[in-house]
């Protein structure tokens, strides 16, 4: 592949061409989200807008920050991180969407 | 070396798993906040500077490739490169900050810091249309908590990068030891994301009204 | 290199004599020597933190409030909570025995990051002693779990300096976990494999993933309160919108799993004391390790059970109650198999394992209790009375106390090539014993008779068993006191301890007491099981050439 080279210490180089692409892929991320913040999708606007944020994130993590080239430790530490991250929110979720089946005598 | 290396970036993840939990627990609040008040979130939302918003991401994504592109001449040795890229680096997060400065004074100006002042009244005393004056404060509140903690790790990344500038200068780094510029690069891309998430979470809730 | 060692000649050179002066110590990066730093400044908030309890067991002595004022007495319970949870019980084993025996045990010459050890060392005493001035100039009434509104909006306490005190210390515990696991994966000797750990290790290492996981929780939770209180953004306040209960959600996800810190290394101690004093391998060493891990992710399920009666669905409070049954099952698992250890093994009754026995039956009973507060129906009925203090007592003070204490036992000799009066010891131990059971298991009656806690004023019907604990506490303080005293004496008196004086497995009892700086003269290599009583490989480690 163009763009794998090894450095002195044989570890993975990416390449600046790498780069530059996913920097320009980022850029049109954006206006891709900030575009379809513009249309009315209704429930589906925090949905896109999320699912682009993510990609976004993803590409980062897997190219700026080496991830793609790194140990399983890393990746283990990152998906770990993500799982603990979405217990806070999703756990704590379940109190607040659970209050309205409560209900109380109306009088 | 490369026992020394893998761990020192192994320490930076584990430190960035515990950033990743501090900030979340306010995307917790306010994930929480939203689900329960969400016409207070869109009005919040309809206040913030979309133009300034989206250059301000255009700009720290392009701080983390002048970044990326810093450890790159590390990884090759280039250390007139490595000053270079993070000089760039550090003037684009100092852009940034001064954006976001920008954008904190028109909020102020408008009446919209949660406490005291805070009113659904802009600076020239015409009414916002909010619906729910007091759960638009949360929004805000969750606004400056959250691009302000936010802020603040920029800073500090900018006093990082002056620290690595200056011991590049005077030739600590070479294409055997880097790690220094490696996991502060880490970190960076980091705030990077975070703000990458905070961008359509806060200006982008719902459809801008015109006007 | 190995000279006659008597009171009065030349000592090897070791950690303690390696540079003598105040610099020499507070800007260390020996790992042992931090811990001693530890040591000494968590025995001085164990002192503050006990000087709170003892005022409140004094007041409580009669039923009227009589000794103190409410406002004061509020301060008291809050005080003797943050002391002992944030500045105690928090970093006592870790940053003592953990940072002491992490690299001994796994074969390193230190950690992964000494500087960043010493680092977490100076956050810990700046956030102490930042809290502490705040308690002593004006103190605070909120209770540990700095509720709001109250600790928002209407308390006139010093909220927010101990809130940053707390939140400095944090740091400190987090750079801690950091370092203990980047060195278990990172820096075990050749042939250390993750199956040949110590369970100390295992133990250690799964409290330093909740440190890492949970502790930004409550940084980030306090941040908010405290920019709440500061500038009245609402975040917390029902009358601006807020919601207080997030406030106990966000606390609590982090305070639960936060007593799972607490327990866990005293767990570690117990797993090295039981199979040493049992001369047998422990048994199931993959399940108590795999138990240390559940106990760790279980533990970060479960925190709304602190919340059962502060208005959450009863749908949550349903999930969350199954959940906290869910997580007893690893800790019975350990306790089955430490049992199990014992039987047919070979048993002595040194004080480190009077203390692993006090442990095991006061932990269960702790536990146990936990599983009554776990059921909804009981909960509402005892939520908030003394009944959940003595539980939390049981396995804080009856658990993860006596763990630490039997630990430094354990390894007071390895740390200071001292042995301690083992006499004094013993008598200490049973002291500690009978003091605790006295104070706290009226407590137990007390709260299910409906004595609420945080009160100073009580109906007269309660004053028999408040007495009762009151004599409790005497006793136990006078416990705590003797290994003040004894333990401080044998630093120049005690008999000179060998390499090994309880001839116990582990690659820390295969270098001198006190070890050298760089703990071993050659990296160790490892060719034996964990606990491998029954072949214990000679004085002689084999090295790498």
């Amino acid at each position: 592949m163009a763009h794998e080279e090894h450095s002195a210490s044989g570890e993975h180089i990416v390449s600046p061409k790498l780069y530059v692409g996913i920097f320009l892929f980022l850029m049109v991320m954006t206006a891709l989200t900030v575009y379809a913040a513009s249309v009315e999708l209704h429930a589906w606007n925090p949905v896109v807008a999320l699912v682009i944020a993510t990609m976004k994130a993803t590409t980062v993590i897997l190219f700026f920050m080496h991830v793609k080239y790194s140990t399983r430790m890393t990746q283990i530490v990152i998906l770990g991180a993500l799982f603990f991250l979405f217990l806070l929110l999703g756990l704590t979720l379940t109190d607040y969407l659970s209050r309205a089946w409560m209900s109380y005598p109306s009088h | 070396m490369g026992q020394q290396r893998e761990t020192a970036t192994f320490g930076m993840w584990i430190f960035l798993i515990t950033e990743i939990m501090f900030f979340g627990g306010m995307f917790a609040a306010y994930l929480i906040y939203r689900l329960s008040y969400y016409q207070a979130w869109v009005d919040g939302s309809q206040r913030m500077d979309i133009t300034l918003g989206a250059i301000n991401t255009a700009v720290l994504i392009f701080s983390s490739l002048t970044m990326a592109m810093a450890v790159h001449s590390a990884q090759t040795g280039k250390r007139n490169l490595i000053i270079i890229f993070l000089i760039l680096t550090l003037v684009l997060g100092t852009t940034f900050l001064g954006i976001k400065a920008v954008e904190y004074h028109d909020h102020w100006k408008n009446h919209e810091v949660p406490g005291q002042y805070f009113s659904g009244l802009d600076a020239e005393g015409h009414d916002k249309g909010w619906h729910d004056v007091a759960h638009t404060s949360l929004y805000f509140a969750l606004y400056f908590a959250m691009t302000g903690m936010h802020a603040t790790h920029m800073i500090i990344g900018a006093g990082l990068l002056i620290w690595l500038i200056i011991a590049t200068y005077k030739g600590k780094f070479t294409e055997n030891y880097f790690s220094p510029v490696e996991n502060v690069g880490l970190y960076w891309h980091f705030v990077d994301i975070v703000w990458i998430y905070l961008f359509p979470l806060l200006y982008l809730i719902s459809k801008k009204h015109s006007g | 290199m190995a000279t006659v060692v008597t009171n009065q000649t030349v000592e090897k050179e070791n950690y303690l004599n390696a540079g003598y002066g105040l610099k020499s110590w507070l800007l260390t990066s020996d790992h042992k020597r931090i811990a001693i730093l530890y040591l000494i400044s968590i025995t001085v908030f164990f002192a503050i933190g006990g000087f709170f309890a003892m005022l409140i067991r004094l007041e409580l002595l009669t039923p009227a409030g009589d000794l103190v004022q409410s406002d004061t007495y509020n301060k008291l319970f809050t005080m003797h909570g943050v002391v002992m949870v944030f500045f105690f019980l928090i970093p006592s084993i870790p940053a003592t025995l953990g940072n002491f025996l992490v690299p001994l045990m796994v074969g390193a010459k230190d950690l992964a990051f000494p500087k960043i050890n010493l680092l977490s060392w100076y956050l810990y005493v700046i956030g102490g002693i930042t809290a502490l001035v705040a308690m002593f100039v004006g103190g605070v009434d909120t209770g540990w779990t700095f509720y709001t509104p109250f600790s928002t909006t209407y308390s006139n306490t010093n909220v927010i300096p101990v809130a940053i005190g707390v939140f400095i210390a944090g740091f400190s515990s987090i750079f801690t976990g950091l370092n203990i696991i980047v060195t278990v994966h990172r820096m075990r000797a050749p042939g250390m494999t993750w199956g040949r750990l110590p369970l100390f290790i295992w133990s250690h290492y799964a409290a330093s993933l909740i440190m890492v996981l949970g502790t930004p929780v409550i940084a980030i939770t306090l941040v908010l309160a405290a920019l709440e209180r500061a500038f009245n953004i609402g975040i917390f306040n029902p009358q601006l919108g807020g919601d207080p209960v997030l406030f106990q959600h966000l606390f609590w996800f982090y305070s639960h799993p936060a007593v799972y810190i607490m327990i866990l290394p005293s767990m570690a101690v117990i797993s090295e004391i039981i199979t040493c004093f049992s001369r047998k391998r422990v048994f199931g060493y993959e399940f108590v390790a795999l138990s240390s891990i559940g106990i760790a992710v279980l533990g970060f399920l479960v925190w709304a059970h602190h919340m059962f009666v502060a208005g959450i669905s009863v749908y949550a409070a349903l999930v969350f109650s199954l959940l906290s049954y869910l997580v007893a099952i690893p800790s019975a698992v350990k306790v089955f198999n430490w049992t199990a250890t014992m039987f047919k093994g070979s048993i002595s009754f040194q004080t480190p394992m009077l203390y692993a026995f006090g442990f095991i039956g006061l932990f269960t009973i702790g536990g146990l209790t936990g599983l009554f507060l776990a059921n909804l129906g009981v909960d509402v009925h005892v939520h908030d009375t003394y009944f959940v203090i003595a539980h939390f007592h049981y396995i804080m003070v009856g658990g993860a106390l006596m763990g630490y204490l039997g630990g430094l036992h354990f390894w007071w000799p390895k740390m200071t090539g001292r042995m301690y009066p083992e006499a004094w010891a013993k008598l200490s131990a049973l002291l500690v014993f009978v003091g605790f059971n006295l104070t706290f298991f009226p407590q137990f009656v007390l709260g299910y008779m409906g004595m609420p806690r945080r009160y100073h004023a009580y109906p007269p019907e309660f004053q028999v068993l408040n007495v009762l604990s009151t004599a409790g506490a005497s006793v136990l303080a006078v416990g705590y006191l003797f290994p003040f005293f004894y333990l401080l004496w044998s630093l120049k008196y005690g008999a000179i301890a060998p390499n090994n004086p309880w001839n116990a497995v582990g690659l820390e009892w295969m270098t001198s007491s006190p070890p050298p700086t760089h703990n071993f003269e050659a990296t160790p290599v490892v060719t034996w099981e964990a606990y491998d009583y029954e072949n214990q490989p000679q004085e002689e480690v084999p090295v790498v050439r």
